[in-house]
């Protein structure tokens, strides 16, 4: 689908198109067709403002976006040099005004991308026509605002947007039964005492007060038992679809903002390996084949920018790439498995080198069965931390600042993937939708050592009570004491709770 | 293209501006895109709304940097903090930040832009006027300190060719009395405008180091909008508890007092220093004042009142009080002085409850184009 006026590359792009395509293919990157389209600034702003998509549904959100990105612009503080869409074919961005050395990095990056979109196992599942599907996505909410009007429209998705987090990222993994026993298939049995043909005696037999105690207790029993969900549910989006009292009209909204996030996901669980993936083809794609001799400062200058880190931050194009190249050497050298690592003696570990040669084909499989937690949690190495000066940071009230805590390989480790899992957001799941047997819901927060923002938290609340429309609670801990938050419509209120 | 994303630009916009969706106001972030001036990190004015979700507190969360530095260093400001690291799932895909710098005549613009604030007229008739000397041409008189060389050979040149004594294989030229040519110059009137900030803090104990980030904030933002507006711009600072006293701009911004508050001994040493020195037909005054609005006593601030209506008021441009929020504050002058000068287009009052309120409040004081 041709998204603007179907402008082919100018001649002299093309060349050089052909040309850096021929080389990623030498690389041994493999993708779908690529399709470049030259854009001037303000049409990428646009674009970009869409999430990458020449088209998407009208929301507020998108005008924010855009505002910034073309501030940034305009006051030179920002750029975006290139924007890539995981689609077959892809689709990618060329900024009219930047020069050919520019646009040769930013085809070679881009080839990356498109290599890792494809064979990542973590794009697997999305859906490759989602340009196709965001145009759809588009058409059926203008169309519900030409029905309905732009403000009850654009309520319901600021409310939905403020919940698209709570999907399971594992949940398109995942091979599900029915969701639930269908109703109506558990019978009321009623409790008939002892059998006696004797009608006088049966008051004997069967006490009227123990035949109602029984009663209460199989009614409480069945209660327990017919907990809906029957497992905790941790794709919020999806059990909100099926069980809240939704008009069509909210129905199919909601299902468009969950569908997106499930597209948007893998690219939130892969930023590192895919940036690094991507940054890793460009350097090798530029420095081995596509440079000339006049452009090498120019692509020095632009390539240090993309992976300059600034202090007290990550930036995933250099820590990827950077994890990818010590994976090349370290299976170059044979620097891994037992012997490997029962070494010892560090004068022996820095002059390892067994010449495998192993290292280009190790970081192909990598970038296919890995995801960012997987690929810290495996190759991240203690001489990796101390050779990129990698700290832990975190806020100290009495400075009230914020301050190095650690140097610390483990630590280091940990507050990584912790950042990383889940996507760096808290896990909410619906535990019960019938709480108190009042159809209230239940939701839990797994903490897991660090505390929700509570004030965000009451918001939230509220706009998973206008879908629900019952009383809603969260189960959370705040400073360490178990506690639900409980919004029931009008107010908040909060008491100590076990659950 | 274009159309859509203008609608969505627009509405966006108009929630910025209140005029609808009121309930997503409590979420609108001064948010701000950092430039660097100098060893200065300089903020452009950039509102987003924040939409909540379920997400950890950030002063727990922390995160995994890189760079120098020993264990317990802390992290300078205008380094990346996290907060709101939402991740926008794959949004802006790839986009690569450059860092420039940004000039204050730039920033001036902006903020102007941003706030919408009107140009400032210079007041009154009588402007100062400087002279400015432009070299406009050549004259064959004038002192040899001007000598225009060129002009002199190139002179002398026509005449040798003229005369027929100039020899192309021995060019040498020797210029006469008469080639000699001087620069000339025309004097022009310029009309200039000056202006004097005088700018009054109160340091007594209960302006913390909050409510003093926020004036230190302010008054940059003010700074950078009169530069921009005017050619010469002094600035006086003068503090005060319960006495009054003029400082520097280090020490206007570092101390702290504890005792009372006599607002009217600031005023008065503020009336003295323009009397003084900055007579009115000649500068352009501003006085900005900063407190938490506490005020010794009834007697003192009707004081004030007097100070401000009858030695201020005839010299000024502006008068501006801005009440910062402080727990221990009574609040009680910002009233005052509204029921006062509530008509009076001099006087501008604004209340600065937090951070993000600073944004308003340079517009309460700036907005009219006083």
């Amino acid at each position: 689908m041709p998204s603007f006026s179907n402008r082919s590359l100018p001649p002299r792009l093309a060349d050089l198109e052909q040309e850096i395509k021929g080389y990623a293919k030498e690389m041994g990157l493999d993708f779908y067709e690529v399709i470049f389209e030259l854009l001037t600034y303000d049409e990428v702003n646009m674009v970009a403002a869409y999430g990458g998509y020449p088209n998407r549904y009208p929301h507020w959100r998108h005008g924010m976006q855009y505002e910034q990105l073309s501030k940034g612009y305009e006051y030179g503080l920002s750029k975006i040099y290139e924007m890539v869409i995981n689609n077959d074919p892809t689709y990618a961005y060329l900024l009219e005004s930047n020069p050919e050395v520019d646009q040769k990095l930013v085809m070679a990056h881009v080839y990356g991308h498109g290599d890792f979109f494809k064979n990542n196992f973590s794009f697997a599942h999305t859906n490759r026509k989602m340009m196709d599907e965001m145009a759809n996505h588009a058409t059926r909410v203008r169309r519900w605002i030409d029905r309905i009007g732009i403000e009850p429209i654009e309520d319901f998705i600021d409310r939905c947007l403020s919940l698209e987090n709570l999907i399971d990222y594992h949940a398109p993994y995942i091979k599900r039964g029915p969701s639930h026993v269908p109703a109506g298939e558990v019978e009321d049995e009623r409790i008939r005492g002892l059998k006696s043909d004797r009608e006088y005696m049966s008051k004997f037999i069967n006490p009227p007060e123990y035949l109602a105690a029984l009663q209460q207790k199989q009614d409480e029993e069945r209660n327990r038992k017919r907990r809906f969900p029957e497992r905790p549910e941790r794709d919020v989006l999806a059990f909100l679809l099926e069980n809240a009292p939704l008009e069509p009209w909210e129905q199919e909204i909601l299902a468009i903002i969950r569908e997106e996030a499930y597209y948007f996901a893998p690219q939130g669980q892969t930023k590192i390996m895919n940036e690094g993936w991507a940054s890793f083809a460009h350097t090798t794609i530029m420095t081995t084949r596509a440079l000339r001799d006049s452009e090498v400062i120019d692509y020095a200058d632009h390539h240090a920018g993309t992976v300059s880190m600034r202090p007290g931050s990550i930036n995933p194009y250099k820590i990827g790439l950077e994890l990818y190249r010590d994976i090349e050497d370290r299976w170059n050298k044979g620097k891994f498995g037992k012997e490997w690592d029962d070494c010892d003696d560090m004068a022996e570990r820095q002059r390892w080198d067994k010449q495998l040669g192993l290292g280009r084909q190790k970081i192909f499989e990598v970038r296919k069965h890995y995801n960012d937690v997987t690929f810290i949690d495996e190759f991240l190495t203690p001489e990796f931390c101390l050779e990129h000066k990698l700290f832990v940071y975190g806020y100290n009230d009495k400075h009230q600042a914020w301050e190095i805590l650690s140097r610390d390989f483990k630590g280091i480790k940990e507050k990584l993937l912790h950042q990383l899992t889940n996507f760096g957001q808290p896990i909410i799941e619906v535990v019960d939708a019938n709480w108190d047997n009042r159809s209230e819901l239940m939701l839990v927060h797994k903490h897991d050592g660090v505390d929700l923002k509570i004030d965000d938290a009451r918001f939230t609340l509220m706009n998973v009570q206008s879908l629900w429309r019952r009383p809603v609670n969260l189960f959370t801990r705040v400073e360490g004491k178990s506690v639900i938050l409980r919004f029931d419509g009008k107010e908040h209120s909060d008491r100590k709770a076990e659950l | 293209m274009t159309i859509k994303i203008k609608q969505d630009h627009a509405r966006f916009k108009d929630i910025v501006r209140g005029k609808i969706k009121q309930n997503l106001r409590r979420f609108i972030q001064k948010g701000e895109m950092v430039g660097k001036k100098g060893k200065e990190f300089i903020t452009i004015p950039l509102p987003t709304i924040d939409i909540p979700h379920f997400r950890y507190g950030p002063k727990q969360q922390g995160g995994v940097g890189q760079g120098e530095g020993e264990v317990g260093q802390i992290l300078a400001p205008g380094e990346e903090q996290p907060g709101d690291g939402e991740g926008k799932a794959g949004q802006g895909e790839g986009q690569h930040i450059l860092e420039v710098d940004v000039s204050f005549d730039e920033l001036a613009e902006i903020l102007g832009e941003e706030l919408e604030l009107p140009r400032i007229e210079p007041k009154g008739s009588e402007r100062i006027v400087t002279e400015r000397i432009k070299y406009t041409g050549v004259n064959t008189t004038g002192p040899e300190s001007l000598r225009h060389f060129k002009r002199t050979y190139k002179q002398a040149l026509r005449r040798q060719i003229a005369s027929g004594t100039y020899n192309p294989d021995r060019p040498v030229i020797i210029p006469y009395r008469e080639d000699r040519r001087y620069r000339s110059w025309k004097v022009t009137p310029v009309p200039e405008s000056n202006a004097v900030i005088v700018y009054i803090m109160d340091v007594s104990g209960s302006m913390g180091d909050e409510q003093k980030e926020i004036v230190r904030i302010e008054s940059f933002w003010i700074d950078t909008w009169l530069r921009k507006q005017y050619k010469g711009v002094a600035t006086r600072y003068i503090i005060h508890d319960a006495v009054a006293r003029e400082v520097d701009r280090e020490t206007f911004f570092h101390t702290r007092e504890s005792g009372g508050t006599m607002i009217s001994s600031a005023y008065r040493l503020a009336a003295d220093i323009i009397d003084h020195e900055y007579p009115p037909h000649a500068w352009n005054t501003y006085v900005f004042h900063f407190s938490d609005g506490d005020n010794w006593s009834a007697d003192d601030t009707r004081l004030c009142v007097d100070v401000v209506r009858e030695r201020m008021l005839p010299k000024v441009n502006l008068f501006a009080y801005g009440q910062v929020e402080s727990p221990y504050g009574s609040g009680q002058f910002i009233k005052d002085l509204r029921e006062n000068f509530q008509e009076d287009e001099r006087v501008a009052l604004s209340e600065i409850a937090d951070k993000d309120a600073i944004y308003t409040s340079i517009k309460d004081f700036l907005g009219k184009g006083k």
